[in-house]
């Protein structure tokens, strides 16, 4: 219902009563009806903490001096640690390669990204320990800082760790195959540079952590809507110092979302640990909005430059990869992953023989980065679908003919590809055309030519990709050469848990391992364990909460590489069919019948020849609870069954560094027809059709679902998404109203198509499928709007003013006697330029003499309270600044230099504070005006950081403008300002106008 | 006109889904939290406190409310609705609520709260409502999970449902 | 992100506010709507010493006709404005303009006044009042005034607002037979405004006035241009605004805007008023 092309078609759907079907889910009723009991719902132990945390303003500095004597003693206040409180209680967090690099949950004697942790309070409640954050003073020295990947590596760059010559921290070069003969024989060379930027899945429920210390036990009890996967939990044990069996790890019965983001908990997880061990109490955390944007974790950045060696009949020979992947400022668990996740499937949907690869992983000054929906995939396909568009456009091909040229053949599954992965099964030839002919190609192209024909800009972009799932947990060692892999053992498959449980009165419970977070496993679970039993979803309850103490899990368990239906779910079948197999005896022994004749129906247990001769479910099944005494001879018990499983094709990688990355791989083929508004630059979707084979759907419903959702987060990361930085590290994107997710009104309704070819690797025959549209949907959009300007350099976000600007010509001069401020700057670019003029009474050396003496400072600074006097030329000042009811404390310094008196002088000054930091400097200049007076004239370069540019962005640059506006006119005032001020800046022309013209 | 002063808390009372409810909260305290961790009402859900993603909406004295973006002492005497009264009773969901499960409007069910607030209020006085006016409506809400279409077909089939049943209250009152 | 601590006050009338205010002057707040300051306090942009609650002043929530004039309460929320009947036959701009401030979620809270109070420079009803002609009426313990809007807002949520004052209402003068254009770009369905050109055709001319891209709502008054003449004053303003670069456009990008979007309203100004 609802979902037409989503009818079940495979063996197994079809054969079933529950797997298949769009049943409602299990979980639904308790979260539409305010009864979700996510983390921050629920009671914590009485005497239980707060925290929060200080971080830092500003993207690279030393940190000179924390004080916390203030905030220690301020009301409520528990605890306040910093750095090296951490660093007496827990160890550095292991980095993902070899190399002399540290990694801590908070800032030692460094600050490496905006927002980096310097400081936690513990306190009485959230508000009190936000009151202590306040109260601490941290004193920094700013260093240089590095912020775009391909300056990161070039000699000379700021070194974000002195551990990593060149900021890179590795640097592997792979080749399959005979990539030189190809691309020496080939007719054509096409290549594509691509920057991928910044952006993440931002869950709507943050990070949240609650964690306890018993000094007893020398043992941590922690909640964290953590996600996995739990070879995290490892590093959390190693961090804490601690064996893992004193690190009991636990997850809240419901997560709101996470698309990969909440296994960036866990440095967290470890901070907030010492914290509640310094405190002597639990202490809770919950992350707020600000900071998640800022710090949680965001999906890598990469520079990559792809080419391709192509015949003549746009078949693709090779491919040459150079990767740079940004990691940000630390390289965290499991990091480098997200480059390395994607590696056997290097060569997309198509049939590549020969492959050179050159990945290198490097730091910045950013965020660091980790799990995101999509996971490397965006990334690859981008360069690899916006090539495949380029070729097509320089061969003068169709890209839908490209694409269908070198797609894997039909008929050739399993299909090994050059870097290692084994695709599991699909036909991707069929695929395309099921695509192409239920999402209505033919009636878009005709669409496209008619916009076209009404000088309308329209276009259309394909991708063609698959979308791995189960990952191998081996794939990460292959960012390791060979010696080092053979060094560190063998790193290889992926286990799987499932508990099966039959209580006393027969009723059937699961445990999984799987941590969802809104992707209904316990329903899917519930059906999976209702056909093999016999009984109805409704009475199978499952539990994914994770408790690493009592429960069934590996370094696998978890929420990620859309893992759940292809291997977990599968695992239940296991233990279920396990299960199943003993009560089948048990209950022939009653019935008098062969095992083989017993079935399972309608709640009964039955010979399937002869339905009537029956027991109910429930008796059967608890008799080993009861009377094991009268169980067949040998048949064990059928009270619990806990499974593990993991595939045996996810093998190491070989010595020729051959990987198969992932279990599963599905296919998907999307197309979109875009149109482009002339004046506006907006991108509006006309049309956007997917097609997905992910094996056997075991819910058409939430299969769907995970269409649409990644969908959406695809075409946020196309047209609106950006975690964006200014060049000095500043990060602009703060709230959610400069971090723009899509809301209904933007995103559009895809067509969803379907096709089946189930996996024959893993227990359903389904694969993952909540990934793909991450990974297609930004390059469809892309391409369709390359198409549309015939435009090669798409960048993403594809922001109005962006795409404006590639259809706009050159713009009308400004008129005379108009002039812009020059801007040669990037948007976004903080830094900020101005210039203005007033005239005043006093005469020039009055105006001198009132410059360099701290008292007319302390009037004429805004704000002022105190100037302490250095020297003759460098003063102290504490000011508050701000504008309209936006007001902070700043401690400012002001220096005066290039002085040339009384004409000229040169003015720079600094101010930091709670809301963030500036500098600036402007040349003052001071005309005698005929009949006496002043003319002075000013000039100003200024910069701001910290927490104002990350939430102010939006209005920064006006609010900066009038701050120094208020300084300039101050200083006018004070020198008898008078007559009309002349100024470039017509918005502090109005001020400096209604200021002086208003009052006389 | 009483002061109350920052320091200290003071007692609120309002009506909470028909009932009276009590509790004390220093002036800042936002409703969100008042209402989740004063009152345990924790159906209401926090994602972003500064007024975009709209987890917190509820209804203040009718009209639709950040309560992050309002002040526990604000509402004092006023009448508070939030998702936990939006079932007819106990245990049963409303027209809108199982018209989200049966069309999968909800994955993680963070913003659902919020979501549903929202076009209750709207559904009880635009019985007929558009796409897209729906989907205008909704862009006071992020979701991340669901890409939105879903909760559009399960509010417009909420919509059709109840202005069905009006209808036959309305032809049985004839 | 909690607020700093504060004091709290509900005023039941004008003067108990007008009292605070005066005895506190900048150290207190007006809270209306809370739409845009609740957000600052959380985020501890601002951090007053005390919030002067003015909603539930029963005389400040009202909309009448008075000399000419729609007389706009400091109670009156969006919502209620937007959704009242004579609003499209009294003040036809803004009800092209409301619609798209915030979300039906913000406007149930919003206030005008608050958000001439605040002075956005990209918000639609500073930029209504202003292109408009309206004033804005101020109150202290000490006095009334009555200030133009344009000389009320003078920069980026800067006003002439003394501490000790409040806006009690704005008003918009009634103009008969006159032309109206509105139209707005923004990111997202209720984001603030990149750019928002309001226009009114009348037997004087054209009235421009934009949004989001000066510090303020700026106006120009030109006679009946067409073709190149208006295309010249629309590209002199369109640089006279100086406007910016920032992670959502750029300075050009505004400008653009200004140009076309400036043109399309005034066209439709035109055709409305024909
Ligand atoms: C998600 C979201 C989106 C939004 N989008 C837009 C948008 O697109 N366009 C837009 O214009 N606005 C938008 N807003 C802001 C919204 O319109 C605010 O309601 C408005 O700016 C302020 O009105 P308020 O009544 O809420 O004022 P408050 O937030 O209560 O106060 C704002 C400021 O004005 C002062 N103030 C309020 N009333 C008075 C008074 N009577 N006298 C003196 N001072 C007073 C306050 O002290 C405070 O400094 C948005 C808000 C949100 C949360
Ligand atoms: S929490 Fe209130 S709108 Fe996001
Ligand atoms: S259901 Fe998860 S955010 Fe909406």
């Amino acid at each position: 219902m609802g979902h037409p092309a989503a009818t079940p078609s495979s063996a197994t759907a079809q054969d079933s009563a529950w797997i298949g079907r769009s049943m409602e889910r299990v979980e639904d009723a308790a979260l539409l009806s305010g009864n979700g009991r996510f983390i921050d719902d629920l009671g914590v132990r009485p005497g239980t903490l707060y925290a929060a945390i200080l971080r830092s303003p500003h993207a690279h500095a030393d940190i000179l001096s924390i004080d916390t004597m203030a905030a220690k003693a301020a009301p409520g206040v528990a605890a306040v640690l910093v750095g090296a409180d951490v660093k007496a209680l827990t160890a550095s967090l292991v980095v993902g390669v070899k190399a002399p690099v540290e990694c801590w949950p908070i800032a030692m004697d460094r600050v490496r990204y905006v927002g980096e942790p310097v400081a936690v309070v513990v306190a009485s409640d959230r508000y009190k320990a936000e009151d202590a954050l306040d109260l601490i003073d941290v004193r920094y020295a700013p260093r240089p800082s590095v912020i775009d990947p391909l300056a990161a590596i070039t000699p000379g760059a700021p070194l974000v760790h002195d551990g990593f010559p060149n900021n890179v921290a590795s640097d592997r070069h792979f080749s399959y195959g005979d990539p030189e003969g190809a691309f020496a024989s080939a007719a054509h060379r096409i290549a594509i540079d691509i920057n991928y930027p910044r952006n993440s899945c931002t869950p709507i429920e943050t990070y949240g952590v609650i964690a306890e210390y018993n000094v007893n036990d020398g043992a941590y009890d922690i909640l964290a809507n953590f996600q996995g996967p739990f070879s995290i939990h490892a590093v959390i044990s190693r961090a804490l110092k601690l064996p893992g069996n004193r690190v009991r790890l636990r997850t809240p019965p419901d997560s709101g979302g996470s698309f990969g983001v909440k296994q960036g908990v866990f440095p967290y997880i470890v901070l907030i640990a010492a914290a509640a061990r310094v405190a002597g109490r639990p202490v809770k955390w919950i992350e707020d909005r600000l900071e998640h944007l800022c710090a949680s974790n965001s999906a890598t950045n990469r520079a990559t430059t792809l080419s391709a060696a192509v015949d003549a009949t746009g078949k693709i020979l090779a491919l040459d990869w150079d990767q740079v992947e940004d990691c940000g400022a630390h390289l965290r668990a499991p990091e480098p992953a997200t480059l390395y996740r994607m590696h056997g499937n290097l060569t997309g949907a198509y049939d590549i023989r020969h492959m050179r690869v050159r990945n290198r992983v490097i730091v910045t000054n950013k965020t660091p980065t980790g799990l995101n929906r999509g996971f490397g995939g965006p990334q690859v396909y981008f360069a690899l679908e916006r090539l495949m568009q380029c070729i097509a456009v320089e061969l003068d091909f169709d890209p839908l003919d490209v694409i269908q040229r070198n797609v894997v053949p039909s008929g050739a599954f399993p299909y090994r590809t050059a870097p290692g992965a084994l695709l599991d099964s699909g036909d991707y030839v069929k695929a395309l055309e099921l695509g192409a002919s239920s999402g209505g190609l033919e009636e878009l192209k005709a669409r496209r030519a008619a916009a076209r024909a009404e000088g309308r800009i329209y276009g259309i972009g394909y991708a063609a990709i698959v979308e791995p799932s189960v990952s191998n947990m081996g794939y990460l060692s292959t960012v390791l050469t060979l010696a080092e892999r053979r060094k560190a053992g063998p790193k290889n498959g992926a286990q799987a848990t499932a508990t099966v449980s039959i209580d006393p009165v027969g009723a059937v419970s699961v445990h999984i391992s799987s941590v969802p977070q809104g992707q209904g496993h316990r329903t899917v679970v519930a059906q999976v364990i209702a056909d093999i039993f016999g009984v109805v979803p409704q009475d199978v309850r499952v539990n994914t909460e994770v408790d690493t103490a009592k429960d069934a899990w590996s370094i696998a368990s978890g929420n990620y590489s859309s893992r759940f239906a292809a291997a977990v779910a599968g695992t239940v079948k296991i233990a279920a069919d396990r299960i199943a197999a003993r009560l089948k005896r048990i209950a022939a022994s009653h019935l008098n019948v062969e095992a083989d004749d017993v079935t399972f129906s309608n709640g009964k247990v039955h010979s399937q020849s002869n339905p009537d001769n029956a027991m109910p479910f429930a008796r059967v099944a608890a008799l080993s609870h009861w009377s094991p005494g009268s169980l067949p001879d040998d048949v064990g018990h059928t009270i619990r069954e806990t499974v593990f499983w993991t595939p045996p094709e996810l093998a190491a990688p070989d010595d020729a560094d051959r990987i198969n990355s992932s279990l599963c791989y599905g296919f998907i083929f999307d197309y979109c027809g875009v149109e482009i508004d002339r004046v506006t630059g907006e991108v509006r979707i006309d049309r956007y059709v997917t097609t997905h084979d992910c094996g056997t759907i075991l819910h058409p419903g939430m299969v769907d679902g995970q269409i649409r959702g990644g969908f959406g987060q695809g075409f946020g990361a196309a047209l609106l998404e950006e975690f964006a930085y200014a060049p000095d590290g500043s990060f602009l994107a703060g709230t959610f109203a400069d971090y723009l997710v899509p809301t209904a009104t933007e995103i559009p309704n895809p067509v969803i198509v379907h096709m089946q070819t189930p996996s024959p690797f893993t227990p359903l025959g389904a694969k993952g499928v909540g990934e793909g549209n991450c990974m297609s949907t930004p390059v469809c959009i892309a391409n369709a709007v390359a198409d549309a300007l015939g435009e090669k350099n798409i960048t993403l976000p594809l922001v109005p003013a962006r795409v404006r600007a590639l259809i706009a010509g050159d713009e009308p001069p400004a008129p005379a006697g108009v002039t812009t401020q020059p801007r040669s700057r990037k948007p976004g670019d903080r830094g900020l330029q101005g210039e203005g003029s007033a005239e005043v009474g006093a005469s020039p050396q009055a105006v001198w003499d009132m410059l360099l003496d701290p008292n007319t400072l302390q009037a004429v600074i805004p704000g002022c309270h105190s100037v302490e006097k250095v020297s003759d030329t460098h003063f102290r000042a504490e000011v508050t600044l701000g504008i309209g009811p936006v007001k902070g404390k700043y401690r400012a310094e002001v220096k005066l230099s290039d002085l040339d008196p009384p004409h000229a002088v040169t003015l720079s000054g600094s101010a930091d504070g709670a809301l963030g930091h500036g500098a600036g400097e402007g040349r003052i200049t001071l005309v005698p005006r005929e009949g006496g007076g002043t003319t002075l004239t000013y000039k100003y370069d200024a910069e701001i950081g910290g927490k104002v540019a990350s939430i102010g962005g939006r209005l920064l640059d006006g609010a900066t403008r009038v701050i120094i506006g208020q300084f300039f006119s101050a200083l006018a005032h004070r020198a008898g300002g008078g007559g009309a001020a002349d100024g470039a800046a017509s918005g502090l022309r109005a001020w400096l106008r209604a200021l002086f013209g208003g009052a006389r | 006109m009483p002061r109350l002063t920052a320091t200290q808390r003071h007692s609120v009372r309002f009506r909470l889904n028909g009932h009276p409810v009590e509790g004390s909260a220093e002036p800042r305290m936002q409703l969100a939290d008042f209402l989740r961790h004063e009152l345990g009402a924790t159906g209401t859900h926090v994602g972003c406190e500064h007024g975009v993603c709209g987890a917190c909406t509820v209804l203040v004295d009718g009209m639709l409310t950040r309560s992050c973006l309002t002040l526990a002492v604000q509402v004092d005497g006023c009448d508070v609705r939030t998702v936990e009264g939006l079932a007819p009773e106990r245990g049963r969901l409303s027209v809108l609520q199982a018209a989200f499960r049966r069309h999968h409007g909800l994955q993680c069910g963070f913003c659902t709260p919020g979501v549903l607030m929202s076009l209750d209020r709207y559904l009880s006085t635009n019985p007929n409502p558009t796409e897209d006016q729906l989907r205008e409506l909704l862009s006071g809400h992020l979701c991340r999970c669901t890409g939105y279409t879903p909760i559009i077909r399960a509010a417009m089939e909420a919509a059709a449902t109840l202005a069905s049943s009006t209808r036959q209250e309305d032809s049985t009152h004839v | 992100m909690k607020p700093a601590a504060f004091d709290y006050v509900r005023a039941d009338t004008l003067d108990e506010a007008l009292a605070v205010l005066a005895a506190e002057g900048g150290d207190a707040r007006i809270i209306a709507g809370g739409q845009s300051l609740m957000a600052m306090l959380n985020m501890r942009l601002a951090r007053p010493k005390v919030l002067v609650d003015i909603m539930r002043i029963g005389d400040l929530d009202r909309i009448a006709e008075e000399r000419g004039r729609i007389v706009v309460g400091a109670g009156v929320r969006q919502a209620k404005l937007l959704a009242w009947s004579e609003l499209a036959a009294k003040l036809p701009l803004v009800a092209l303009a409301l619609p798209w401030t915030g979300h039906e979620q913000t406007r149930s809270r919003g206030t005008i006044c608050g958000s001439v109070a605040h002075a956005d420079p990209s918000a639609e009803t500073p930029l209504c009042l202003i292109a408009l002609e309206g004033e804005v009426h101020l109150r202290s313990a000490r006095r009334r005034r009555v200030v133009a809007a344009g000389d009320f807002i003078t920069g980026m949520m800067n006003t002439a607002r003394q501490d000790d004052e409040m806006i009690e209402a704005v008003s918009f003068p009634i103009r008969a037979g006159n032309g109206y254009g509105f139209r707005e770009v923004a990111r997202r369905h209720g984001d603030f405004a990149i750019t928002a050109c309001a226009a009114i055709a009348s037997a004087n001319g054209i009235r421009l006035a934009v949004a989001g891209v000066a510090d303020k709502p700026e106006v120009r008054n030109w006679p009946d241009l067409d073709g190149s003449a208006l295309d010249d004053a629309l590209n002199a303003f369109a640089y006279e605004l100086d406007a910016r670069d920032d992670i959502h456009a750029t300075a050009r990008y505004r400008r653009d805007l200004v140009r076309q979007i400036g043109r399309e309203v005034i066209m439709e100004a035109r055709r409305c008023r024909a």
